[in-house]
């Protein structure tokens, strides 16, 4: 699976991979909908450096569609808002 | 998925598959401009920021001093006065060493996308190039689609951080604007130190105090333990001096006044000359 993250670039993640994160989607989640900025840029933080430790990046001239596209681990409530009203299984769907 | 709709919508005007190729490939190169002039925007924002913080620094610098010599001489309410100065100044730095910090993780993002859309956009023309070679226009279809996948919405994040970063510079315009505003006001004094401000101009005069009694008393000195000083006298040569300012600077509203009507007589004469353009204008 590929995953984007907004402003950074594309990494691979096995399916077992994505299939771990969806604890840390949770916690995203959570903070977007208790209104809590600071706890959603520490969820954001934990998750992107989750993706970026357990994927390998994509090379920079490959040109691939992502399957999930991330947002970027300084976004506001207000981008995440945004981005999971057009998603509604969380970032990561399943 | 935004970003690809939007771009697949200019494409539906194009009747030959092939052409998006090179319609794609010039939006490519637009968008790397783009990209680019932004990175170039982030780094003069950030050099003004230093600038700034540089001649904020030097007017810091030169209030500690101002601060120390005014305590030698005693006046500690000007020290106080400088001190409290310089730690107005320094929640200004403050202030601009964190937009700094930010200014520069934003650049080195905006690099690093220049480099990854660089990289996409040459992979998507060496792709194009054989597609247009070897396909046929109804071939080529699949194809096309293969190319577009990945850099359209390359496209779409670059865009998005060009849009962050030109929103972060104009912030940062805005607010440099008003340190540099001012700076010019003589709020904080002139860094190059051509215009006095008040600490330094009450330090001098107490220099100047100083050096004259100092003077006097070598003098008496040398004439022989001469009886005491007597400050009263030099004081007393102050006020005349400090009078003197006030008519000078009097003068100066009688001489804008006689400037006004000039500027007054310059209008008709110019209304003068102007009618006979503006019937010709009308008539052709």
């Amino acid at each position: 699976m590929i995953v984007r993250i907004l402003n950074e670039g594309q990494w691979h993640l096995t399916d077992d991979a994505v299939r771990g994160l969806n604890s840390f989607d949770d916690a995203v989640e959570q903070a977007v909908a208790a209104g809590d900025q600071e706890q959603l840029t520490k969820a954001l933080h934990t998750l992107l450096d989750r993706i970026r430790t357990t994927g390998s990046r994509v090379a920079d001239e490959e040109l691939e569609d992502s399957d999930l596209i991330l947002p970027a681990a300084d976004s506001t409530l207000e981008d995440v808002q945004q981005l999971l009203s057009e998603s509604e299984e969380g970032l990561i769907p399943g | 998925m935004i970003f690809r709709a939007k771009t697949d919508k200019a494409l539906d005007k194009l009747e030959d598959p092939r052409q998006t190729l090179d319609y794609s490939y010039q939006r490519q190169l637009e968008l790397l401009q783009k990209v680019r002039r932004g990175v170039a925007d982030v780094a003069t924002s950030r050099k003004r920021i230093e600038l700034q913080a540089n001649q904020l620094n030097t007017q810091a610098d030169k209030l500690t001093n101002q601060a120390q010599k005014a305590l030698e001489v005693g006046r500690e309410d000007l020290a106080r006065e400088a001190l409290t100065r310089r730690s107005g100044l320094q929640q200004q730095l403050n202030d601009l060493q964190v937009q700094h910090a930010q200014l520069q993780a934003e650049e080195e993002k905006l690099t690093r996308a220049s480099q990854r859309l660089q990289a996409k956009v040459d992979a998507f023309r060496t792709k194009k190039e054989t597609i247009k070679a070897t396909y046929s226009a109804a071939e080529a279809q699949t194809r096309i689609n293969e190319a577009f996948s990945g850099i359209s919405e390359e496209m779409g994040d670059v865009g998005l951080a060009i849009q962050r970063a030109e929103d972060k510079t104009a912030q940062m315009q805005a607010r440099a604007g008003a340190i540099d505003e001012l700076l010019a006001s003589g709020a904080l004094d002139d860094p190059t130190g051509t215009a006095k401000d008040d600490i330094t101009l009450e330090l001098e005069q107490l220099a100047s105090t100083s050096d004259v009694e100092n003077e006097l008393a070598r003098m008496k000195a040398a004439l022989g333990a001469g009886p005491a000083a007597e400050p009263q006298a030099i004081e007393g040569q102050q006020p005349p001096a400090q009078a003197q300012q006030p008519p000078t600077q009097a003068a100066q509203p009688p001489s804008l006044d006689a400037q006004s009507p000039q500027e007054y007589q310059a209008p008709p004469s110019q209304g003068q000359e102007a009618p006979p353009a503006q019937p010709q204008g009308d008539l052709r």
